[in-house]
C-alpha cells in the first residue's frame, strides 16, 4: 500500500466506488495523483475511466470512498467545487461553443457581472505561452481544427488556475503531427509542477507520455507501475506489465499487443491487383449542398473497386458525414454522378440503393443505425421494412422476422437475452453487430462504414475488422470512414484523405510510413500549404 | 397500472377539494354515475365520445411521430363550421347523402389544407411546430367567427344572435336502432379499430414508430421526413376537423360563435395515459366521456361550477406526471432527488462543513503512517460562527 496519504500536492482516491444499474463502473479504486507527474490512466472503453473523470470533475458523486486533496478529505459536489480546486477537464468531445469565440468560450464560467476582456486576453497570453501555442482570441471556435481547439479547450481547463489538469483521450481525433504538439504542451503543463491525468487506451503513448501509469479493468485497478518503476523499465518490459494487467493472466499475445496499440500499425490485408478488379462505386465530381451546420463535400472523385477497402482518413467533421449519406443515398447530391456497377444510381433513393446491396453503417449507431425502444428483431429488418417475406400485403408476418433475427443472432454471435429485447438494452459492441448483420446480409456488394469501432472494447473491435476484412475478401467492397489512423493503416488498400469537405490527396498502402504521409497529408491540408506528396494512385 | 392510477389519486385529491368547498365528494361521484350511466344517460355519454375519439385519434397520429399538433381547438371548429355552414344552405336543395358525403369530404379537406402550414414550415424550415399550430389555431377560431356572424349567419331575419341556422331533424346522421346515439360514434369506434390495426400490424405502423423514435433513424431507413411531417400533420388535422363535423352534424345541430368545447384539451391527459395506443385510448375516453356528461349535471346538484372538470383533468396531467417521473426512477433504481443534493446538503450540517477557505497547512513534519489526518485539522474550531 502507498504511505503517501497526507502528503502536500497530492490529490489522492480512496476505495472509490461508484455503481450504476447492472454495473459497478468502479469498484475501489485507490490511486494517488502527484504533481509534476503525467498520470497514464489507461483500459479499454468501459474499464470505468470516463466514471472516474467525472467523479473528480464532481459531476457525478461517489457511493463510496473518499478523495483527498493535500491529505484532507474534501468532497467534490459540482463542477463548480471541481474548478474551485483547480481540476480541469478536457473532455474527449469538444465542449466549446461554435458560434462563440474562443475568447468568449473561455469567460464562459466568470463570475462577474461585467466581461473583463482585457485581463481575459492577458490570461489567454499567460497560457498560450505556457502550452506553446498561439490561439487567435477573436477566431470563431467553430472554425478552429480539432488540434486548436483542443488547445483552446486546455486553456479553458486551466483559466482559473488549474492545479490537476484531466486529458480525456485527447489523442483520439488527432493527427500524428498535432499529437506531437499536444506532447510538447504536456510536457510543458508537467514543468510548471502541475498534475496531469492522461487518458487513453493506446498503450505507446501511455509509455511514451506518462510517468505514472495506472491500470483499470472491470472497473478496478488492476495495476501500478509507479515513476520510479516505468523510468527503469525499457519499452518491451513496460509493454508487457501493462498488457499482462490489462488483458489479465492470458499470455500477452502479440494480438492483444496489437490491439492495445503497443506497436506501429502495419497493413493486414491481403495485396489486391486493382487493375484487374471491376470498380464497384464511383463517385464522379460529387458534391453536395446546405444541411445545416455540418461540412458538406465537394468536387469528390473516388473510385471503389471489388474486393478493395479504401480508407477515408480525416479529422472528425471534415466531410465524412456527407460523403457517407450521399454514398447511401440520405443527402442528396447537388452535383456529379454516382456510379453503382456502372449503373447511374444518382437518383435512387436509400431503399433503392439498399436493395441494390449499397449498405451504409453509420456512426450514430444509438440514435440512427438503431431504434433504442424496438426490438433488436424489428431493428436487424428495419432496411426492409414492407418487404417480403416480412411484410404481405402490408402486413407484418412476425414469424418471417423473428426467423431472419435468429438467424442473424446466432450468425453474428449477438448477445442478447431474445430477439424481443430491446435494442437499447444492448451492449455498445453488441448494438455494432446489429447494424454490421442487417447491412451484409442479402446480397450486400458494397458498404460504407464510418467509425466502425469507435467506442468499442477490443474484442469486438477485433471481430468488427475482421467481418470487413472477410467481406472484402469474398469480393465486397468497403468504404471505410476512420478517424483512427491506426485502424485505417491496418485495414485499407488505399486511404484517401479528406479535409474541408474535398479528397485532397490518396496513398497507397504499402509497407512502412503511411500513417506519416497520411499525416502530412492532413495537416498540409489544413494549414494551407500545399501538400507536396500528391495524390498517386 | 399506471394508466389508472393517476386517475384514481385524481379523483381522491378532486374529493378533498369538493370537501374543502362545502360539498360532499361522494354525492358528486354519486352524481356522475347518476347522470353520465344511468338510464338514458349513458346515450349522451356515447353521443359526446365520438368527437372526442376521432380528436384523440388525430392527437394519437401526430404525437406518435413526436409532432406536436396542438391546434385542435382551432381545427375542430373549422370542421363544425363546414358542417353548420354547408350543411343549411345545401340539405334543402341536394340528396341529404350527397350533402352529409360534400360536409365529411369537406371538413377532412379543410382539416388537411389547415395543418399544411405548420407541416410544411417544419419540414422547410425547422419551424418549431407547437407554435405554428397553436397560431393557426387562434386564427382559425378567429376565422370560424367571422364567418358565423358574415356569410353563414342565419338568414332568419329574426335571429340576431351570432349563430348559423338549424339542421333539420331529418338531415341529421342517423340513430344507431333503438338508441339516441348517432352513427358518428360507430365511426369513431371503427376509426379507432382501424387506426390500431395500422399502428401495430403494417409496415407504415412501423415506419411511424421509427419516425417517432428518431427522425435521423427514419431518415436512414430512407423514410422522408418532410413527406412524413406533412402526412402526419394533414391526417391529424383531417381527422380533428372531422371530429368537428360529425359533432354538429350527430349532436348540436348548428353553431353558435365563440361555441368552443376544447375536447382537444380534455382528450389530451388520456391519449397520454392511453401510451398513444388507439386501442387503450377507447376505454379512457369512454370513461372522460360519462364522467364530462355525468359531472355537469352533478357539479351543479351539489352547487359546483361545471369548470371543476377541467380541475379533474388537471389533476390527471399532474399525477400523470408524477407517477411516471417515480415510476422511471424506480425502474432505473434511482434515488428520487437529484443527483448529489444529499451529499450537497449533508455538507451544510456535517462535521466538516469547513469553509471552502483553503487554510494552506505549513507542511507540517511528514506524517508516515495513515493515522488518521482528519482529527488533526479539525481541532482548530477557533471561529465558529454563531
Amino acid at each position: 500500500m502507498s504511505t503517501i496519504a497526507a502528503e502536500p500536492g497530492v490529490i489522492s482516491l480512496r476505495e472509490i466506488t461508484k455503481a450504476f444499474p447492472g454495473v459497478v463502473a468502479n469498484d475501489r479504486i485507490s490511486l494517488d495523483i502527484v504533481g509534476g507527474q503525467v498520470h497514464c490512466l489507461l483500459g479499454e472503453n468501459g474499464a470505468g475511466k470516463s466514471t472516474l473523470i467525472s467523479i473528480l470533475a464532481g459531476m457525478q458523486q461517489p457511493d463510496s470512498g473518499t478523495i483527498l486533496v493535500d491529505g484532507r478529505s474534501t468532497p467534490i459536489n459540482s463542477p463548480k467545487a471541481a474548478v474551485d480546486l483547480g481540476i480541469g477537464v478536457v473532455h474527449q468531445h469538444s465542449t466549446l461553443v461554435p458560434a462563440f469565440t474562443v475568447l468568449e468560450n473561455l469567460m464562459l464560467g466568470e463570475t462577474g457581472v461585467l466581461r473583463n476582456e482585457t485581463r481575459a486576453k492577458a490570461r489567454l497570453d499567460e497560457l498560450s505561452e505556457l502550452l506553446g501555442a498561439r490561439i487567435d482570441p477573436d477566431a470563431l471556435a467553430g472554425d478552429l481544427g480539432l488540434g486548436q481547439q483542443q488547445q483552446v479547450e486546455i486553456a479553458k481547463a486551466m483559466w482559473k488556475g488549474s492545479r490537476l489538469l484531466i486529458l480525456d483521450e485527447p489523442t483520439s481525433m488527432l493527427t500524428p503531427q498535432a499529437i506531437e504538439k499536444l506532447a510538447a504542451s504536456v510536457a510543458q503543463i508537467k514543468a510548471q509542477g502541475l498534475a496531469v491525468v492522461f487518458i487513453t487506451h493506446k498503450l505507446r503513448e501511455a509509455y511514451q507520455m506518462g510517468d505514472c501509469v495506472t491500470i483499470l479493468r472491470g472497473g478496478k485497478n488492476v495495476g501500478h507501475i509507479g515513476a520510479d518503476q516505468l523510468a527503469s523499465f525499457s519499452e518491451a518490459q513496460a509493454q508487457r506489465a501493462i498488457l499482462a494487467a490489462m488483458f489479465g493472466d492470458d499470455v500477452a499475445t502479440p494480438e492483444a499487443a496489437d490491439l492495445a496499440g503497443a506497436t506501429e500499425a502495419h497493413r493486414e490485408v491481403d495485396d489486391i491487383e486493382l487493375g484487374t478488379k471491376r470498380v464497384r462505386l464511383e463517385l464522379s465530381g460529387v458534391a453536395t449542398r446546405g444541411h445545416g451546420h455540418d461540412v458538406d463535400i465537394r468536387d469528390v472523385s473516388l473510385a471503389v473497386h471489388e474486393s478493395e477497402i479504401l480508407g477515408i482518413a480525416g479529422i472528425d467533421g471534415h466531410g465524412q458525414a456527407a460523403l457517407a449519406e450521399v454514398v447511401a443515398g440520405q443527402r442528396s447530391a447537388a452535383q456529379g454522378t454516382i456510379r453503382f456497377d456502372g449503373a447511374d444510381i444518382t437518383r435512387r433513393g436509400v431503399a433503392g440503393r439498399q436493395q441494390l446491396g449499397l449498405r451504409y453503417v453509420t456512426d450514430d449507431r444509438l440514435h440512427e443505425g438503431t431504434v433504442g425502444g424496438m426490438s433488436v428483431a424489428m431493428n436487424l429488418v428495419l432496411k426492409r421494412i414492407g418487404q417480403r417475406p416480412f411484410w404481405k400485403f402490408g402486413q407484418i408476418n412476425r414469424k418471417a422476422v423473428d426467423a431472419e433475427a435468429e438467424r442473424l443472432i446466432a450468425d453474428y454471435a449477438i448477445k442478447t437475452p431474445s430477439s424481443a429485447t430491446r435494442a437499447g438494452t444492448l451492449s455498445g459492441g453488441n448494438i455494432q453487430k446489429v447494424l454490421l448483420a442487417r447491412e451484409l446480409t442479402d446480397g450486400a456488394r458494397f458498404v460504407v462504414v464510418n467509425k466502425p469501432t469507435y467506442g468499442l472494447d477490443l474484442k469486438t473491435v477485433k471481430l468488427v475488422r475482421q467481418i470487413l476484412t472477410e467481406f472484402a475478401a469474398e469480393g465486397g467492397a468497403v468504404l471505410l470512414l476512420s478517424t483512427d489512423l491506426d485502424e485505417l493503416v491496418e485495414l485499407s488498400h488505399r486511404i484517401a484523405v479528406i479535409s474541408d469537405g474535398e479528397i485532397v490527396g490518396i496513398v497507397p498502402n504499402d509497407g512502412r510510413g503511411t500513417a506519416e504521409r497520411v499525416g502530412q497529408l492532413m495537416t498540409g491540408a489544413i494549414e494551407g500549404t500545399p501538400a507536396t506528396e500528391e495524390a498517386h494512385a | 397500472m399506471r394508466s389508472i392510477l393517476p386517475v384514481v389519486l385524481a379523483l381522491v385529491v378532486a374529493g378533498l377539494i369538493i370537501v374543502v368547498m362545502g360539498s360532499n365528494p361522494l354525492d358528486f361521484y354519486a352524481g356522475v354515475w347518476k347522470y353520465g350511466l344511468t338510464g338514458n344517460n349513458w346515450q349522451d355519454s356515447l353521443r359526446l365520445m365520438a368527437p372526442l375519439m376521432i380528436i384523440a385519434l388525430g392527437l394519437i397520429v401526430a404525437f406518435r411521430g413526436q409532432l406536436w399538433n396542438l391546434g385542435y381547438n382551432g381545427t375542430f371548429l373549422l370542421g363544425s363550421v363546414v358542417a353548420s355552414g354547408l350543411g343549411p344552405n345545401l340539405f334543402p336543395v341536394l340528396p341529404g347523402w350527397l350533402v352529409t358525403a360534400i360536409i365529411i369530404l369537406g371538413s377532412l379537406l379543410v382539416g388537411a389544407l389547415w395543418s399544411v402550414v405548420p407541416a410544411v414550415l417544419k419540414a422547410r424550415f425547422g419551424t418549431n411546430e407547437i407554435i405554428t399550430s397553436l397560431v393557426m389555431s387562434f386564427i382559425a377560431i378567429g376565422v370560424v367567427n367571422l364567418l358565423i356572424k358574415g356569410p353563414v349567419h342565419d338568414p332568419n331575419p329574426r335571429v340576431t344572435a351570432p349563430q348559423t341556422a338549424t339542421i333539420a331533424r331529418e338531415n341529421l346522421l342517423p340513430f344507431i336502432d333503438g338508441t339516441r346515439v348517432h352513427i358518428g360514434f360507430v365511426v369513431a369506434i371503427v376509426l379507432a379499430l382501424v387506426a390500431q390495426f395500422i399502428v401495430s400490424r403494417t409496415s407504415f405502423g412501423v415506419r411511424l414508430d421509427v419516425f417517432g423514435a428518431s427522425p435521423k433513424a427514419a431518415q436512414h431507413v430512407g423514410i422522408s421526413r418532410s413527406w412524413m411531417i406533412i402526412l402526419l400533420f394533414c391526417t391529424s388535422g383531417a381527422l380533428i376537423a372531422l371530429a368537428g363535423s360529425i359533432d354538429v352534424l350527430g349532436n348540436v345541430t348548428y353553431q353558435r360563435a365563440n361555441w368552443n368545447p376544447g375536447y382537444g384539451d380534455a382528450v389530451m391527459p388520456f391519449v397520454f395515459l392511453a401510451r398513444l395506443s388507439p386501442l387503450a385510448a377507447i376505454p379512457l375516453v369512454a370513461f372522460y366521456s360519462v364522467f364530462a356528461n355525468g359531472g355537469i349535471n352533478a357539479a351543479r346538484s351539489v352547487g359546483l361550477n361545471s369548470d371543476f372538470l377541467l380541475v379533474v383533468v388537471g389533476l390527471i396531467l399532474v399525477f400523470m406526471t408524477i407517477t411516471e417521473f417515480v415510476g422511471e426512477k424506480r425502474r432505473l433504481g434511482q434515488g428520487y432527488l437529484p443527483a448529489g443534493m444529499k451529499q450537497s446538503v449533508m455538507a451544510l450540517f456535517g462535521p466538516r462543513a469547513a469553509a471552502p477557505v483553503k487554510v494552506t497547512t505549513p507542511a507540517p513534519d511528514k506524517v508516515t503512517t495513515s493515522s488518521s489526518p482528519t482529527t488533526t485539522t479539525t481541532s482548530t474550531p477557533g471561529k465558529v460562527t454563531t
